[in-house]
């Protein structure tokens, strides 16, 4: 392999592992907090794409700026859903949470393949075959716009959790429940808000992922996969070891298909995967549990 | 188990033997997915529900099951019930590796069955790219129809694979009650409730995850022989995918995980579900391709919410079928 | 019914097995039958939702050309949810609803499903669509298949390439092969792998590269491509991929002399043009076609524009037209024969021998294995959007449009 050709797949691995981490942060926050696994997260992303296509059906609005009233709208989603069907789960076993969320995912893709059929969708921007010649390196602009959203959403949401009082909340409710409840936090609302930012992370990603790619409705079980394996690498509950799990995954597979069989590359990232978890089991971003 | 659960039990086993001489042809099928159901369900319940351990890869040793029975009997003229038992060893093998690395690692709860599920998709993408497996483009058994049926080499028609499934459900329905009540049963209860208790009680925790490992993956195996066998012809992509492991693990989870009886009536409650709704939706003219698995999803939504712990606790409180403790 | 007693004794006595025909056979009615029903099982929803719907609107538009010719059948419509299982109960539940033939099942892991409950009650199976060579290598009466075989849409799909480009006067020196990961794609790899060195071509395959058909995008092969710069690129996709593939071969400016596919779908599936639009011009597949000069093919068309008003069929024409011969053959048998019990209809399949039908080829008409050998493939190519039959001459509506036009300045 060239190194222009290394140089080249190498960058676009990580302008979409940007994305593929913002999708995977959602996951992660809603853990991180709630203790629940999303298992219909990527359902959830491909949501998102059939929003940012109806979206841009309608109004012409980019999918790029559509992120930001899908991601919108997926908060309120997140946060109804909490309030009202996951959080009598909170309490129960991890593998009745996971029937539950099975059953949603089952009818969102069903819904999703009932209303817009099984045929891939997509929207045509005006960029969206265009590329940058950097040197030798061919650089498509869909990929680097959306990489440079993806950055900006979750820059926005460092910020958030940094300097807001909730987002403050949040974080002490993720590193000490009890605590939290002690000082008087309201821990059913900070559970709901949690829920609330993850859908939005999912919300944001899909809706630019809509710039990069196609959508039908049977997408949705390997998103679901790919996230989870961003976090586990990253550190489940990490919010940096989402955006640093997302990099090394999109670059890694990338790599990987140059170098090995393109078949194979989702292998590599469960390598990396297997090799993470037995060298540091919460992950490299995480902290180890007590 | 009360006299009445005695009865009621005795009373299925003696329906579910007569049912080929009752049942047509449609129905037979149902119940025979309904018996490998609860087979595989159980397997699974005892590591989960014994051990406490949530394995969502269980296709990995179903689909290595599988694969070694049928690669045995094709390439190289073994038969399955010799066969079988080289399954059951390789997935004992796969098994210690995953073991080996969650446990000597200590990855816990969510990142064990994270592992789990890694563990699948590797043997998934491992077999589409394995051409002497036949790769992604399947791997075939020939057939051989019902009038040549040769009992030794599982080659048979429904008739003989249903009484195969419930032979299997039965036996893993014994076994199961038979660990539960062994000492190993005991401390694997000690474990899954508290991990750092029974350590403390002198139960070697790793040791006794390992045996639930082991006996579940090797009957997952046997399962996986059966499949091949009976559908003679795999596909990577169908029998080591996610939603295989999530298919195996729905009816003990529904049903009631940790008891003995939950897979047996998850899956006589699942099964029958899915193929009744497609009936009554198309009654109801709203058969449009999806609408099936939406209600489908939507009701395991309504089940599990329903019915915290599983149906079987519920059911066996209200017949009174067991008695304390069971 | 003492018939039926002696078989429930060997049972209980520990003979495993049961003659299905024993079991099955106080269930069929021996009388003449008018009307045959026949059971349509496809996979109209789960992972291949998209191609199991196009058979379903040629499975749609069938009945009326089969009344008119003078064909007596009643279709049901199932949908399979690409589920082994669930194709498996249902086609148990069909035959207790009295079908007495089944049509389907685009996939080969279900269409297998289908065939053993069939071989067991002694159903024919006539399959629409499914590649897969084992399928009828495993020893299965009760089923034929009016499909090309993944060897035969190698080997004619690879002959055409070398006989349009030599028409065209195109110089290819090298190739490249870039097939989805999936049972189809890998059957054809291993079909490639095998026949294409026998085949004499004057172009080399220099690479063969697989890729996992769940990718996100398709632009590291694309970038791979690019690196070997070959004359010619044959691909084997589906249709979700080709879109993602042809996307990243605009971004990146690949262009090749010419893009072939040897016999696969995806790129003529109505979703691959609205997706790339004037890119999606003047790639060619070399499959089974519908003959557009063809009677019965101009029937079906009217048909199929009736029966679902909002598709194109020459977009659907491939999987609609296997679909509505599926059907043809079962209706001629039964029109032959004059009865719907298994055996005598399948002997009757069997013995099938159509001179005019829908796709291209010689007439329908099947091997001691249950396969077509007489299917024929024509170069199909991409123009206006719309798939059109470029080659050979006699069946050909326009001529090939060669070397491939740059992606730039298409509309």
């Amino acid at each position: 392999m060239t190194f222009p050709l290394f140089a080249e797949v190498f960058l676009k691995g990580i302008l979409t592992g940007l994305v593929y981490g913002l999708m995977a942060l959602g996951l992660s926050v809603i853990f991180g907090v709630v203790r629940v696994v999303n298992f219909a997260h990527g359902e959830f992303a491909v949501l998102a794409m059939y929003a940012a296509f109806v979206l841009f059906g309608l109004y012409k609005v980019d999918p790029i700026i559509a992120s930001v009233p899908v991601a919108f709208a997926f908060f309120l989603i997140g946060y109804g859903l909490q309030r009202t069907i996951v959080q009598p789960f909170v309490t129960r076993p991890q593998h009745e949470q996971f029937i539950l969320l099975v059953g949603l995912a089952l009818v969102l893709v069903n819904a999703m393949l009932m209303v817009f059929g099984p045929e891939s969708r997509q929207v045509d921007l005006p960029y969206s075959l265009d590329t940058w010649m950097i040197g030798p390196l061919m650089i498509d602009k869909v990929r680097v716009y959306g990489a440079l959203a993806a950055l900006v959403v979750t820059a926005a949401l460092f910020a958030f959790f940094r300097f807001t009082l909730t987002g403050t909340a949040i974080r002490a409710a993720a590193d000490n429940l009890v605590g939290a409840a002690v000082v008087g936090l309201d821990v059913k609302k900070l559970y709901a808000l949690s829920f609330g930012v993850g859908l939005a992370c999912v919300g944001a990603a899909g809706s630019i992922m809509t710039a990069l790619t196609d959508m039908t409705p049977m997408l949705a079980p390997s998103y679901t996969l790919l996230a989870f394996t961003i976090v586990i690498v990253g550190g489940l509950g990490s919010m940096a070891g989402a955006l640093g799990g997302g990099l090394l995954i999109g670059a890694a597979e990338a790599v990987a298909s140059a170098a090995i069989s393109p078949s194979m590359k989702s292998m590599v990232s469960f390598g990396l995967l297997v090799i993470v978890l037995a060298l540091r089991p919460q992950g490299l971003f995480g902290k180890a549990e007590s | 188990m009360t006299t009445r659960g005695w009865v009621a039990l005795s009373l299925a086993a003696a329906a579910l033997v007569a049912a080929p001489f009752v049942v047509d042809r449609y129905l037979l099928s149902i119940l025979l997915l309904c018996l490998i159901g609860a087979y595989l369900g159980q397997a699974w319940n005892i590591l989960m529900g014994f051990c406490g351990l949530l394995s969502l890869g269980h296709a990995l040793y179903l689909g290595l099951g599988a694969y070694t029975g049928a690669i045995l009997f094709v390439k190289f003229g073994v038969g399955p019930w010799l066969g079988v038992f080289a399954a059951m060893a390789v997935a004992v093998a796969a098994a210690s590796a995953l073991g080996w690395l969650g446990f000597r690692f200590r990855i816990e709860g969510v990142y064990f069955s994270l592992l789990t599920i890694a563990f699948a998709e590797v043997a998934r993408i491992g077999f589409d790219n394995w051409s002497f497996a036949g790769g992604a483009a399947g791997f075939f058994l020939p057939v051989a129809s019902e009038a040549q049926a040769q009992w030794f080499n599982l080659r048979g028609g429904p008739y003989f694979f249903y009484y195969l499934a419930l032979a299997l459900a039965a036996g893993a329905l014994a076994l199961s009650a038979f660990l539960r009540a062994s000492k190993l049963g005991h401390a694997w209860l000690a474990v899954r409730e508290d991990p750092a208790a029974a350590r403390a009680l002198g139960v070697n925790a790793t040791r006794v995850r390992f045996f639930a490992l082991f006996i579940s993956s090797a009957m997952t195996a046997v399962g996986g022989v059966y499949l091949a066998f009976w559908s003679n012809n795999l596909f990577p992509a169908q029998i080591f995918d996610m939603s295989r492991s999530i298919d195996l693990i729905l009816a003990p989870i529904v049903g009631g995980v940790g008891t003995l009886f939950g897979p047996i009536v998850g899956a006589f409650l699942l099964v029958p579900l899915g193929e009744a709704l497609i009936d009554i939706l198309r009654a109801l003219g709203l058969n449009a391709p999806g609408a099936k698995a939406l209600v489908y999803g939507a009701l395991l939504m309504i089940i599990i919410a329903a019915t915290p712990n599983g149906l079987w606790p519920w059911i066996a409180r209200k017949l009174k079928l067991e008695g304390r403790g069971a | 019914m003492t018939h039926t007693t002696i078989d429930r004794r060997r049972l209980m006595t520990g003979a495993a097995a049961l003659s299905a025909g024993a079991i099955a056979a106080p269930s069929i009615v021996r009388a003449q039958a008018k009307k045959l029903k026949i059971a349509v099982m496809l996979p109209r929803s789960g992972f291949f939702a998209q191609a199991g719907q196009s058979c379903h609107r040629g499975a749609l538009a069938s009945p009326k050309v089969l009344a008119d010719l003078g064909y007596n059948v009643e279709l049901v419509h199932i949908d399979t949810e690409t589920n082994a299982d669930v194709a498996r109960t249902q086609a148990e539940k069909a035959i207790n609803e009295g079908a007495r033939c089944i049509v389907g099942a685009f996939e080969s892991g279900q269409t297998l499903a289908i065939a053993q409950v069939c071989e067991q009650r002694q159903v024919p199976l006539s399959i629409n669509v499914a590649a897969a060579p084992n399928i009828t290598e495993q020893g299965y009466k009760y089923l034929v298949r009016n499909f090309p075989t993944g060897g035969q849409l190698v080997t004619n799909g690879v002959k055409l390439i070398d006989a349009v480009t030599k028409a065209k006067g195109l110089d290819v020196k090298t190739a490249v092969f870039l097939h989805a990961n999936d049972t189809f794609g890998t059957a054809q790899r291993g079909a490639m792998d095998k026949i294409f060195p026998t085949l004499n071509m004057p172009f080399k395959l220099v690479e063969s590269i697989s890729y996992d058909p769940k990718a996100q995008d398709l632009s590291v092969e694309v970038t791979k491509l690019r690196s070997i710069n070959p004359d010619l690129l044959m691909i084997v996709t589906r249709a979700g991929d080709a879109i993602k593939l042809t996307r990243d071969m605009v971004r990146q400016k690949f262009e090749p002399k010419a893009i072939f596919s040897p016999g696969s779908p995806g790129l003529y599936d109505e979703e691959f043009y609205q997706a790339v639009g004037p890119y999606a011009d003047f790639f060619f597949y070399n499959l089974p076609w519908a003959n557009p000069k063809s009677q019965m093919t101009q029937a079906l068309e009217a048909s199929f524009k009736a029966a679902n008003p909002n598709n194109r069929f020459a977009v659907d024409s491939f999987n609609a037209g296997f679909t509505f011969e599926a059907l043809l053959v079962a209706a001629d048998a039964f029109k032959r024969a004059g009865a719907e019990d298994g055996p005598t209809l399948m002997k009757a399949i069997r013995e099938t021998s159509i001179k005019d039908h829908v796709m291209t080829g010689g007439p329908i008409a099947f091997n001691e294995k249950g396969d077509n050998p007489n299917i024929g493939a024509v170069s199909v190519q991409n123009i206006n959007r719309t798939p059109t039959v470029v080659f050979p001459k006699d069946v050909a509506v326009t001529d090939p449009v060669l070397p491939m036009p740059s992606w730039q300045g298409r509309k």
